[in-house]
């Protein structure tokens, strides 16, 4: 092995949600430094909510993130209703799915095309690409344009929803809109055949690092709302007990926390949810799964692009069957009454980068006395420095290897997580 | 592409964001169907959230979040010095937005309930017209993309932007809305700054004035009204304050 000298220094890492910083350092051959830090200004989110009514929590926590605005707002939605014992109407239920599959869709087209793609593809930005591959971008930004769709539809906006409420959801669409947005689906599936080719043409980097994976307890389903917690370690919690699953602590230099269960970190993501919730995939799932040889437990953090893929397929084809199931029960009530009472409520939510809790604790009156967010990217920074390590010990010492090369590597592994860094810090 | 003669220019922008959830940005990547045509318009030089290419030489900076921290401030004032339009996108950049909340609590407390013994810096949230000129403001939370369009086109022309001068009740009745007060909400409709269509109302929702206050708008009557209509003052007060557009407006009755 070459004696090289390798030096990466990113400030704010470009393509991906909020600001943190790479540094490695390779003295000689040796590996002497490999950091991620997160540098996101503090929000104060669960400053904040305290005193606030429950009416203000979902509206509020929305604002945590504009990429997973209506994860945040289930999550909250769903910590409230815990808290109070409100059983929202089975429609609801289905609309608020529905509305979450419309998110993932967009988000994740949003990551897989928008911010990751580029680097596999060679260009700075999906902009040039406008140009030189308008096939693919059309594939993209209708791709993303669907899962908008299904969210306005749904929950009034994509960014920052208003029918979201605690207590249900506040319209049903009409039959039309219903209809439309399953034509749209169906319409949408050659685009979703068309991702998976380009997806399979990435050369996607040969990296392994063994790491435990957190997300819902499928139990032969693939849940996105609320459930038991299970991580590939074989630790299974119930939702209150999230904190027992995550384990916060301040970490120096940085404005994240960092998160660990079994091992000193662990990850979320789609690639967790695939791993632990494998079974429960749509059928169409499973043969992108299997076409693009992704299979579980994989403990490639690079391949968690493709996990968001084969999750596109599942959602589009179960958002599909919701919609059916909701043209049936078209005339069924949307909310129920509201009866706040002190009390604490967990909301456990797999929004499009990970697991997500919400804990509120609330007076008599229903206003939040303490809260609690801890969120995807958070529970991901530890695991995500952790591996910076290892990748650059694999890649150093490789023919050719120079700082541009290694930073790109580094670039390309943070990025592979979808991290949502002022989420993080919220 | 000429129309009246006049051709637009293709004017260079850069993106820039602060403290907040990015959700504007998102923005700008949305309504996807004139997406491409949006992009076309402009040369985007340097929006890090979604491209690696980052040139200096921008004319028009589009800014998103509050300003909450020090080198914030920096980074804002070398922002100004290069953009010859420096544009606030959103209730963040505009009021302070959301953030503006924390504002009233001790800083000291703040930290203790969120890192501990681990002190972060952190300054009040205020907006971006607290530290620099800003030429446009965009409220909103988020900003519509058709008004950012609709600016993009004034921008591209050389033509000044003169927001909406009326309230949300406006173009919410334009949809058909039936008023939400009929229904039993707090709506901020009546002293909002109209332009976003109102989605809020139409989605079920009252209007929370995330777009401030509309030009000359009666505030004390709307204040008079609500304590009529039995609201009770702390619901006002939360919803008056909730996204920073009506800061010092509001004195408990």
């Amino acid at each position: 092995m070459k004696q090289v000298d390798l030096n990466v220094d990113v400030h704010h890492l470009t393509r991906v949600e909020g600001h943190g910083n790479i540094r490695v350092r390779v003295q000689a051959g040796k590996l002497r430094d490999a950091r991620w830090d997160v540098v996101e200004t503090p929000r104060f989110f669960e400053v904040m909510l305290r005193g606030k009514h429950y009416t203000s929590a979902g509206i509020l926590t929305a604002r945590i993130c504009g990429i997973c605005s209506i994860g945040h707002c289930l999550c909250s939605l769903r910590a409230t209703e815990v808290a109070f014992g409100t059983v929202i109407p089975p429609a609801a239920e289905k609309l608020r799915l529905l509305a979450k599959h419309g998110e993932t869709i967009q988000s994740h087209a949003l990551h897989v095309f928008f911010l990751a793609a580029p680097d596999f593809l060679g260009v700075p930005s999906v902009i040039p690409l406008i140009e030189a591959a308008p096939d693919a971008v059309g594939v993209a930004t209708r791709l993303k344009a669907l899962g908008n769709r299904i969210a306005e539809t749904v929950a009034g906006r994509s960014v920052h929803p208003v029918s979201l409420q605690v207590g249900g959801v506040a319209k049903m669409p009409s039959r039309k809109q219903l209809s439309g947005m399953r034509k749209g689906i169906l319409a949408a599936l050659p685009d979703l055949d068309a991702a998976v080719d380009l997806v399979a043409t990435f050369d996607v980097p040969d990296f392994v690092r063994e790491t435990e994976f957190v997300s819902l307890a499928g139990d032969g389903d693939y849940p996105w709302i609320g459930g038991d917690l299970l991580s590939t370690d074989g630790v299974r919690k119930p939702e209150r007990d999230y904190l027992a699953m995550t384990n916060e602590v301040v970490v120096k230099g940085n404005t994240t926390k960092w998160c660990s269960l079994s091992r000193d970190t662990f990850a979320v993501g789609s690639l967790a949810r695939f791993n632990n919730n494998f079974d429960g995939l749509h059928p169409a799932a499973l043969e992108v799964a299997a076409r693009l040889g992704l299979e579980p437990v994989c403990h490639n953090p690079f391949l968690n692009n493709v996990a968001q893929l084969v999750e596109c397929f599942d959602v589009a084809h179960k958002s599909v069957a919701l919609i059916d199931e909701l043209l049936d029960a078209h005339s069924e009530d949307t909310m129920v009454a509201v009866q706040p009472r002190a009390g604490e409520g967990v909301g456990a939510v797999e929004v499009p980068r990970g697991i997500l809790y919400h804990c509120y604790e609330y007076d008599d009156d229903g206003r939040v006395v303490a809260a609690d967010c801890v969120i995807p990217t958070t529970q991901n920074n530890a695991n995500i420095h952790e591996d910076l390590g290892p990748l650059v010990e694999q890649y150093k010492g490789e023919e050719g290897m120079t700082d541009e090369k290694l930073e790109l590597l580094c670039s390309m592994l943070v990025r592979s997580y979808d991290p949502c860094i002022s989420c993080s810090v919220h | 592409m000429k129309y009246l003669g006049i051709e637009p220019a293709r004017p260079k922008v850069a993106v820039f964001d602060f403290t907040g959830c990015e959700g504007c940005e998102l923005q700008l990547a949305n309504k996807e169907e004139t997406l491409l045509a949006f992009l076309g318009a402009l040369e985007i030089v340097n929006f890090r959230e979604v491209s690696s290419e980052a040139r200096h030489d921008y004319d028009i900076a589009l800014l998103d979040g509050c300003i909450s921290r020090s080198d914030e401030v920096q980074r804002l004032r070398t922002i100004r010095k290069q953009a010859k339009v420096v544009v606030a996108m959103g209730s963040c950049a505009c009021f302070g937005g959301v953030n503006a909340q924390k504002n009233t609590v001790d800083p000291e407390a703040a930290n203790r309930i969120v890192y501990g013994n681990h002190f972060r810096e952190s300054q009040p949230a205020r907006p971006m017209s607290e530290w620099i000129d800003v030429d446009v403001e965009i409220p909103g939370c988020p900003i519509s993309k058709e008004e950012m369009e609709r600016i993009v086109r004034h921008l591209a022309l050389g033509v000044s932007y003169r927001a909406p001068s009326y309230p949300v009740c406006w173009e919410c009745k334009q949809r058909f809305n039936v008023c939400t007060f009929e229904l039993g909400h707090l709506c901020l409709g009546p002293i909002t700054r109209g332009g976003c269509a109102a989605p809020c109302p139409t989605g079920g929702l009252a209007c929370w004035g995330c777009r401030g206050p509309v030009p000359e708008c009666n505030f004390d009557s709307f204040l008079a009204m609500a304590r009529d209509k039995g609201f009770p003052e702390a619901e006002i007060a939360e919803r008056i304050g909730f996204y920073g557009g009506f800061e010092d407006r509001y004195e408990a009755g």
